[in-house]
């Protein structure tokens, strides 16, 4: 099944079997999901349980809170993550901290989604990966599922959550189709995974930049260079431990984000990867991410902006000391 | 009234005294709204208050040592210390903050409302905030969705005439602020919020029409803080002839006249109530005093719920 049919399998699955459960947003309804992920929801379970809201981020967001704090399991869909800045204040001022503020007294098991990323020539307020921002703040889990299966089961798990989960779908992987085992229940929620085993170097990616790296893996190894591709998933808390042992074993990191270079979690990971394996590495850690700028509406400026797999595999011959 | 009027009495004085650090807001002149809008309401409903909140949270039940306690930022505070004077909550009690961003609880409200109605729960939501909060998005935001919704909100403006040091004149193109609520088909009314017994009569026929499934209803109370914003202001936006003409309407020794002149209270009586209220007091910071800390292994507890292993302290 495709990206956006695992996203409404498990939002399927959860308004089925938790009566707490809602899912309310910017035309989740009537319109069907602004991505077709809640499409048929509304005929299937009504308005009550699947709420348009109005264009408000702010508002559905903090009442997404409060109705957690009330005892709902609500889910709360924003359009795109440009879009989420909007309700900024109630994501760092409420989401996060209402727990730790209150002395332990208040839980929110809120789960939020939103679409992030490029590649779909939206251009600059439709466009960028935000994910990183969220990623500095405690209080809150982020993830970036990459895959069909991801999608479903890390939805599932962020369900299971006493504390608010955001998810963010890049929008771009949402027609790509793998396959998903619909009996498999939650997905890990907590840990990184190496996607593919290497020997040479690690390609670190996450969300739409993993495929690129798989697929640079892909052409390396026709060179005879074996790289091995490790998806971060969780931003926060971040799942050092597997990273590090990859890299560990590697003694080379690429570090590959969408999201801009300066000030981004690119950085945040080689940082914490130079802390921990230093000693063991052969070269410098890498890193390839967007272009500062923001992305650009004509497709070959948009592409070139992004990372793609032939800049990181170029990436990765230069760091194993190849050229040409 | 006179419990929150002499709690605050001894906050700003144990502020003087470097007791208690941080924002300090005290609500001194306003205690009629508190009283008379929690007196109103059901141990079954939810309250979200501001950060100008020792008065809302007095009147609510919440125990006046959980908060001596928490302005100390100690370990028996109502938020084990970690919130201070802006940030009171008590859950028990479905007393929801203690909101410091002005207008960030008016969604919370909206969502505690919606999880009532969900659940059929009979119970509504107290929204409290002040003349600031409606130059904010969020107030017509959440004006539009409870009222689209239909859900059991009572919005209640304390306007004071003054977001910190501007004048609802200065920061409103409409300073009629019951009147906004037309845009949204949502009934409202200005009430005097120096009478106790006005807002009490004012809250209680509101709420009934919510609990009645009337959708959300909007009360304009009109008061006066009789100190500066905060510890910090310097007051230079007002006169002093303006705030001690407002004393003149002082709910305290008001609402103290009424029950005298029903022979419900004599001097005797008065003087009786004082030393209770000095004895509660009292108690409540020598509690706070010998009271403990939090431990600094606490520091990133309750990040998450479950103190997983990954929320390690910067160190």
């Amino acid at each position: 099944m495709t990206y956006r049919e695992a996203v409404r399998s498990a939002l399927r699955e959860i308004l089925r079997t938790d009566a707490r459960a809602f899912l309310m947003g910017e035309d989740v309804g009537a319109y069907g999901g602004s991505f077709a992920c809640s499409k048929g929801l509304l005929e299937e379970f009504g308005p009550e349980r699947v709420r348009d809201t109005p264009l408000a981020e702010s508002t559905f967001l903090g009442a997404g809170i409060g109705a957690a704090m009330g005892g709902m399991r609500p889910i709360v869909e924003i359009m795109t993550v440009n879009f989420s800045l909007l309700a900024l204040d109630q994501i760092v001022n409420n989401a996060a901290t209402l727990r730790h503020m209150s002395g332990g007294q208040i839980s929110v098991p809120l789960v939020v989604r939103m679409a992030t990323g490029g590649g779909r020539q939206l251009a600059a307020q439709h466009s960028h990966s935000l994910e990183g921002w969220y990623a500095h703040v405690p209080g809150i889990r982020v993830a970036v599922p990459a895959t069909p299966a991801d999608a479903r089961g890390m939805l599932l798990a962020a369900m299971r959550e006493p504390d608010p989960v955001f998810l963010f779908e890049p929008a771009v992987l949402y027609p790509v189709e793998d396959e998903v085992d619909e009996a498999a229940g939650p997905a890990d929620l907590r840990h990184a995974l190496v996607r593919r085993a290497g020997r040479d170097l690690t390609l670190v990616a996450f969300g739409a930049a993993l495929p690129k790296a798989l697929a640079a893996a892909d052409a390396l190894a026709r060179e005879d260079v074996s790289a091995e591709v490790v998806d971060v998933r969780v931003l926060r808390p971040l799942d050092l431990p597997t990273i590090a042992a990859s890299v560990a074993r590697t003694r080379r990191a690429i570090v590959v984000d969408e999201a801009w270079r300066t000030g981004g979690f690119a950085a945040e990971i080689a940082a914490s990867l130079a802390e921990q394996v230093f000693y063991d590495l052969d070269a410098p850690i890498g890193r390839i991410c967007g272009a500062e700028v923001p992305l650009p509406y004509p497709k070959h400026l948009e592409d070139a902006a992004l990372p793609q797999a032939a800049t990181i595999a170029a990436a990765a011959r230069a760091l194993m000391g190849r050229h040409g | 009234m006179l419990r929150i009027r002499r709690f605050e009495e001894k906050a700003a004085e144990l502020y003087t005294q470097g007791k208690i650090r941080g924002f300090l807001h005290l609500c001194i002149g306003e205690e009629a709204v508190s009283v008379g809008t929690l007196a109103a309401l059901s141990a079954s409903d939810n309250v979200v208050s501001t950060y100008r909140e020792h008065g809302h949270a007095l009147a609510r039940g919440v125990p006046m040592a959980a908060l001596m306690a928490e302005l100390f930022g100690k370990v028996t505070g109502c938020c084990r210390g970690r919130g201070g004077s802006m940030h009171f909550f008590d859950v028990g009690r479905r007393f929801y903050g203690g909101n410091a961003i002005v207008g960030g609880g008016l969604p919370l409200a909206v969502g505690l409302a919606l999880a009532d109605q969900m659940q059929q729960r009979a119970a509504i939501t107290l929204c409290l905030f002040g003349d600031g909060a409606v130059a904010e998005g969020e107030f017509h935001e959440a004006m539009n969705l409870a009222a689209l919704w239909r859900l059991p909100v009572l919005f209640l403006c304390e306007n004071n005439l003054y977001a910190m040091g501007t004048h609802v004149a200065r920061h409103q193109a409409q300073p009629d602020i019951a009147r906004k609520a037309d845009g949204y088909g949502v009934p409202a009314e200005a009430v005097n919020g120096m009478d106790l017994h006005a807002v009490e009569t004012a809250v209680a026929a509101h709420g009934a029409a919510i609990r009645n499934g009337g959708g959300p209803r909007l009360i304009e109370a009109r008061t006066y803080r009789f100190r500066a914003h905060s510890m910090y202001d310097p007051e230079l936006y007002r006169t002093k002839a303006e705030v001690e003409q407002w004393k003149l309407r002082d709910p305290l020794p008001a609402f103290a006249a009424t029950l005298r002149s029903a022979g419900r209270l004599d001097d005797a009586g008065f003087a009786a109530l004082e030393t209770e209220v000095a004895a509660e007091i009292a108690a409540a910071v020598a509690a706070a005093e010998a009271a403990a800390w939090e431990p600094l292994d606490g520091l990133v507890r309750d990040v998450y719920t479950a103190d997983a292993p990954e929320t390690t302290s910067c160190a």
